[in-house]
């Protein structure tokens, strides 16, 4: 049976047990998502899709659709809440776009543009992170991470190995490998894992061809993240 | 004739740890800058080599702010300039020069100074005309209040003109979706 909410007055169709997020997507509505990937468990963790559901504030990826709930998502306060969300994702960590090989592939960006971000202007931590050059094929830069454990799910989940990890809590929150030596290039860690693909940022890089695609010419230099969707669809496009 | 000379906006430019590419950007918007002459008049800029700023309409600031002589010279602006820009990567996030915050300072300085390739009789300059080094380098906006920012390493020539050319004519700055980016 085919039931139906309002997202910003249009009217979404959904079936019994599909989030906001998933009927929103299916309809090819956007709202703006980070650690959300439809091949995976949905984490709730990065807030961005929180929407206002019958006035209330909820995850858009984690709660279920209810027939006639009214889902406003893109609203100047909401779009302002998650400008400040960005912020503050942007300050956390080394986000140095200019000099970052992912830069207009990079879905924090994206997203940041997609909400009318023109600057994280919040104090900014310049926290002290590694760089894990150990792996053959793939560099771990820990700066650019937002923990959204889209690489965690996808090692856990579709490639059964559990390459990665979250450990610490609140700001100390941070990415780890499993392995003894905690790098990368001592796990079983594959270019073709779905884990090497899902990053939508610059944490989780191949190596040799970051700027194959010159800068202006990648996914969110000609158009918006929501119509071109996320960067996890785009891997053609990046090799 | 003078009346609408007298009525010019004035503006100030400079770059702070910058390395000038957003000033290239803005001398990028072509001949636009014939126009913009029309409306504009410049106090202190690297484009008239005024050395201290004045009462202006708009401050344009590229760069972070890395040393002593920075900050001064970002509170002059601010004081002086009614509406302050932050232009570029390195004025919003302290951009390039801030890869050294991850470092100590006597370790950036021994590594260009005392340790570095071919240097010979190493020694940290330390002339006293010299600015100090802050520890950090750090965005504008954590200095003084900033008004606005364009993005961009550098803001591409049309984003500068398209802001200059809203915020001149008193409309609501506002860009199309390519006119923004952070690289």
């Amino acid at each position: 049976m085919i039931e139906h909410f309002s997202l910003d007055g249009k009217r979404i169709p959904f079936q019994p047990g599909q989030t906001i997020m998933d009927a929103a997507m299916q309809a090819g509505e956007y709202i703006p998502h980070l650690c959300h990937n439809p091949e995976f468990r949905p984490r709730g963790s990065c807030r961005l899709c929180v929407v206002r559901a019958n006035g209330r504030s909820v995850a858009a990826c984690t709660s279920p659709a209810r027939e006639g709930l009214e889902v406003e998502s893109d609203t100047p306060d909401i779009q302002a809440d998650r400008r400040s969300l960005l912020q503050m994702l942007f300050v956390e960590g080394n986000h140095l776009c200019p000099a970052c090989e992912k830069s207009g592939n990079c879905q924090l960006q994206a997203v940041a543009y997609y909400c009318g971000m023109l600057a994280p202007d919040f104090t900014h931590l310049y926290p002290v992170r590694e760089l894990d050059g150990s792996h053959p094929d793939f560099v771990l830069d820990f700066n650019r991470c937002i923990l959204c454990e889209l690489c965690v799910r996808a090692s856990r989940d579709a490639d059964a190995k559990g390459v990665f990890g979250i450990s610490g809590r609140g700001i100390g929150a941070h990415l780890i490998v499993n392995a003894p030596s905690g790098k990368l290039g001592d796990t079983d860690f594959d270019p073709h894992d779905r884990a090497a693909q899902v990053c939508p940022v610059g944490a989780i890089l191949p190596k040799h061809k970051g700027y194959d695609v010159p800068i202006g010419r990648r996914i969110y230099d000609r158009k918006p993240v929501s119509l071109v969707g996320d960067v996890a669809d785009h891997q053609e496009d990046m090799s | 004739m003078r009346e609408q000379q007298a009525k010019k906006v004035r503006v100030a430019t400079c770059s702070l740890a910058g390395c000038f590419g957003c000033h290239m950007s803005l001398l990028d918007i072509d001949e636009r800058l014939i126009d913009l002459v029309e409306l504009v008049e410049f106090d202190r800029s690297p484009i008239t080599d005024i050395k201290e700023v004045g009462p202006s309409d708009l401050g344009l600031i590229e760069g972070g702010v890395c040393n002593a002589e920075n900050v001064e010279v970002l509170r002059a602006f601010r004081r002086q300039c009614k509406t302050l820009v932050a232009v570029g990567a390195c004025a919003i996030t302290g951009g390039v020069p801030a890869m050294r915050n991850h470092y100590p300072l006597h370790e950036c300085l021994d590594e260009a100074y005392v340790n570095g390739l071919g240097v010979q009789d190493g020694g940290i300059p330390n002339d006293p005309e010299l600015p100090l080094l802050l520890n950090q380098v750090h965005p504008i906006h954590e200095v003084v209040k900033v008004d606005y920012f364009l993005p961009g390493c550098p803001p591409a020539a049309d984003t500068i003109w398209t802001f200059l050319e809203q915020l001149l004519s008193g409309k609501p700055v506002e860009f199309a979706y390519r006119q923004i980016h952070y690289d």
